[in-house]
């Protein structure tokens, strides 16, 4: 009968506090600060940060931008989707829709590019595999990503996020070339 | 006129009203439980490739069942039951408005029952997030929002009977630590709902055509004050319960009651900006928002459960030191009732809680490392280990406590009963520990197939991924066998245990009778005392009351920061992005 008594002292918050207490939050509390501080150090000093840049947009603005960059650098197409190989630095575009990323890039590798993700119905998750890059990928919204792909290789854009029946179906890629 | 009777086995008081509100309260959570139960066994029999058992849209359907019987429906009716045991029980006083409890306790029935028909209908399988533009049928919202109205009555049945007790002076000094916990669960529980309210009567109006849009950031921003929050319910009842647990089993006290109180403080304060984690890589976010909320203002939310996690063990070893169990660093914990499945039960919950559920999800909390995990299947194993373990399995344990006392029952299957926490507790760890794996591997969380049949273009997981997912398969189905061995001693008990006092038939085990009116008295309990005064502690070695707690708290920090540190190197692979 103890825990779920009153305390003994009535004046219980002037108890004095044992020695495991004190050392223990001591050390925890160290501990929550390094993990506090490990965040903005890693805005500073690492190399893997989102940038806050988002718009809004609507699905028939933002697929019209997908579809004036496919136009201007598609250089071909694989089971029906477009390969689009626009140049390093420039504004590249990934859509979402059921169940499709599109369309297919083809980046440099070591190269920077402005990646904007949006979607066109529902709500999808852009999961790039194998290297395990996850972005929620919201209707109305236009993210805007600064990837520099490091490694070359085909990559695939897993939907995370589900998205009705065909979701397993709703695979994209993105070659990166040396 | 309120009417108590006295647990002869307990000494507990039980207001009569207060008592079956609690008994309709459990059965109804565990008949949520039995549900979901069946869902997590199609679910994971299906992510499980080999077996693949389920159609795409019925695994959708399971899935969207599982959560929200699991998360929703199961936890918070029993912690209704939770509120009025603490509340009434503990403070040995009548229950506020048991007509109003009655009325909130329909509202949860019937909109359970309303979530749950949309559900099954095959037309709502919109998973338990039900993120707009996705519409489920209009009866699946408003069912949550008559649960969460329900629930809301509930809380303010607590509130009042915390007025009442200190208006008729039914306990002296200040509320119990269990109590204090409580009442931590119910201001998280009134801003939960209150975010729920905000989001889901929108959405409500727009499945019915009343609202013509509802923005998805929005909707994601304001539904996770409520999706991350209600986890935060959990938390602060459960670790009530572990108090609670340590009290009854070893006439344990807090180590400070000042400290321990100071914690759920620092839950009340802090815990709610955790909705952030969810919106770690969504479109939009600026980074100071980001970095001050998923870290609880600094951190201040995990400080809380770090210090509950050093005083409730540590409580514990102080009591058993007491008794005399003094040699080296571990025998008060060698020598615990390891057969009794109320400690076991706890014991589990608590290191599964903090080893597995605490570190992951700090880990995934993290700003940019949550872009490593976001939406792979990391995330559920991470609430598997703070909700199926660390809530469920403290909800089962304190139900064999329950059982007799409240139901005034023997344990149906007691063998059983001693068996169910090890299977269950073991079932869990293992699915959490690869799909923790799998999740690293990149699997994604809510998907029919990792194979990706029927896919244009292709994809293949490793072996690996493969092989965890089966393991995580061969966990989940341990996991659902000590669920259901949970109901079987639990229904049995109710239906077949022994009884313990004169009852009244058949009915009265599912508390639509009380037990037999004599043992019931219009006569006010005895005033809740303060708890004795101890003589001064005996101090372990190195002048610690609880060095064994201690060396297992530092044991776990160490556990955390190489995890922690790890998952930045990992991160640190990942392609630059800026």
């Amino acid at each position: 009968m103890t825990s779920f008594q009153p305390p003994a002292e009535q004046i219980w918050w002037k108890t004095p506090v044992g020695k495991d207490e004190i050392i223990w939050i001591s050390i925890a509390l160290v501990w929550c600060l390094i993990m506090f501080f490990m965040m903005p150090y890693w805005h500073v000093y690492g190399k893997q940060n989102l940038s806050s840049e988002a718009y809004q947009t609507t699905p028939a603005k933002f697929k019209a931008r997908v579809d004036a960059m496919v136009e201007k650098y598609k250089t071909g197409e694989e089971k029906g989707i477009p390969i689009v190989a626009p140049p390093a630095g420039s504004d590249i575009y990934m859509l979402g829709r059921l169940w499709q990323w599109y369309p297919i890039l083809e980046l440099k590798k070591g190269e920077s590019y402005r990646l904007h993700i949006s979607s066109l119905d529902w709500q999808h998750g852009f999961s790039v595999q194998p290297v395990n890059i996850n972005m929620q990928v919201v209707p109305g919204y236009e993210m805007v990503l600064n990837i520099t792909p490091d490694k070359s290789g085909d990559y695939a854009v897993v939907c995370n996020e589900y998205c009705g029946i065909g979701h397993h179906t709703m695979l994209g890629k993105i070659i990166v070339k040396e | 006129m309120a009417q108590f009777r006295i647990c002869p086995d307990s000494g507990f008081y039980f207001d009569r009203s207060a008592e079956q509100l609690m008994k309709v309260n459990a059965v109804a959570g565990v008949v949520c439980l039995l549900i979901a139960g069946i869902m997590a066994l199609g679910v994971i029999l299906t992510r499980w490739q080999t077996i693949h058992l389920l159609p795409a849209d019925m695994f959708y359907t399971a899935l969207t069942s599982h959560g929200i019987n699991a998360l929703i429906f199961w936890i918070i009716f029993f912690e209704m039951a939770v509120l009025y045991f603490a509340s009434s029980t503990l403070l040995r006083c009548r229950l506020a408005a048991p007509r109003w409890a009655w009325l909130g306790f329909a509202l949860m029935v019937i909109g359970a029952v309303m979530n749950n028909m949309a559900v099954f209908s095959g037309k709502s399988s919109v998973m338990m997030t039900s993120y707009v533009p996705m519409q489920a049928e209009p009866h699946f919202y408003l069912g949550l929002i008559l649960f969460a109205v329900g629930a809301l009555i509930g809380c303010f049945v607590f509130l009042g009977t915390l007025v009442i007790a200190k208006d008729e002076k039914s306990y002296q000094g200040s509320i119990p630590l269990v109590t204090f916990g409580a009442l931590t669960a119910c201001i998280i529980a009134i801003f939960t709902i209150a975010s729920g309210a905000i989001i889901l009567i929108p959405t409500f109006l727009w499945s019915i055509g009343y609202i013509s849009h509802i923005d998805a950031e929005m909707y994601r921003v304001i539904w996770w004050g409520m999706g991350h929050s209600s986890q935060q319910i959990n938390v602060a009842a459960h670790v009530s319960i572990w108090y609670l647990i340590v009290g009854i089993l070893f006439g344990a006290r807090p180590m400070s009651e000042k400290v321990s109180r100071s914690a759920f403080l620092l839950y009340i304060l802090f815990l709610q900006l955790a909705s952030a984690h969810h919106i770690l890589v969504d479109p939009g976010m600026g980074v100071e928002w980001k970095v001050f909320n998923t870290s609880y203002a600094m951190y201040l939310a995990v400080l809380a459960s770090l210090i509950h996690g050093l005083t409730v063990p540590g409580s514990m070893e102080v009591a058993q030191r007491r008794k005399g169990l003094t040699k080296g660093l571990f025998e008060w914990l060698r020598k615990a009732p390891w057969d009794n499945p109320v400690f076991s039960g706890f014991f589990i919950a608590l290191i599964v809680f903090g080893f597995l559920g605490g570190i992951t999800g700090v880990v995934m909390g993290t700003e940019q490392i949550n872009l490593i995990i976001h939406n792979t299947i990391y995330v559920p194993a991470h609430f598997h280990a703070t909700v199926a373990v660390g809530t469920t399995l403290t909800f089962m344990a304190l139900t064999y406590l329950l059982i007799p006392v409240l139901f005034r029952r023997k344990l149906f299957l007691p063998k059983l009963a001693q068996w169910q926490p090890y299977i269950f507790g073991g079932g869990m760890v293992l699915l959490v520990l690869f799909m923790l794996g799998a999740g690293t591997l990149g699997v994604s969380r809510r998907h029919w197939d990792m194979g990706f049949t029927g896919a244009l273009l292709s994809f293949e997981y490793p072996g690996t991924a493969y092989m965890m997912m089966a393991v995580a398969g061969i966990g989940g189905v341990l996991g659902v066998i000590g669920g259901a061995s949970y109901l079987v001693v639990t229904v049995g008990s109710l239906l077949f245990g022994e009884k313990l006092e004169k009852s009244v038939g058949f009915l009265e085990s599912f508390g639509i009778k009380p037990l037999a009116a004599e043992l019931y008295t219009v006569e006010r309990p005895e005033q809740l005392a303060l708890a004795e005064k101890l003589p001064p502690e005996e101090h372990g070695p190195g002048g610690f009351e609880a060095p064994g707690t201690f060396a297992l708290a530092m044991l776990l920090l160490v556990c955390f920061v190489i995890y922690y540190f790890i998952n930045w190197d990992y991160l640190a692979s990942v392609w630059p992005m800026g």
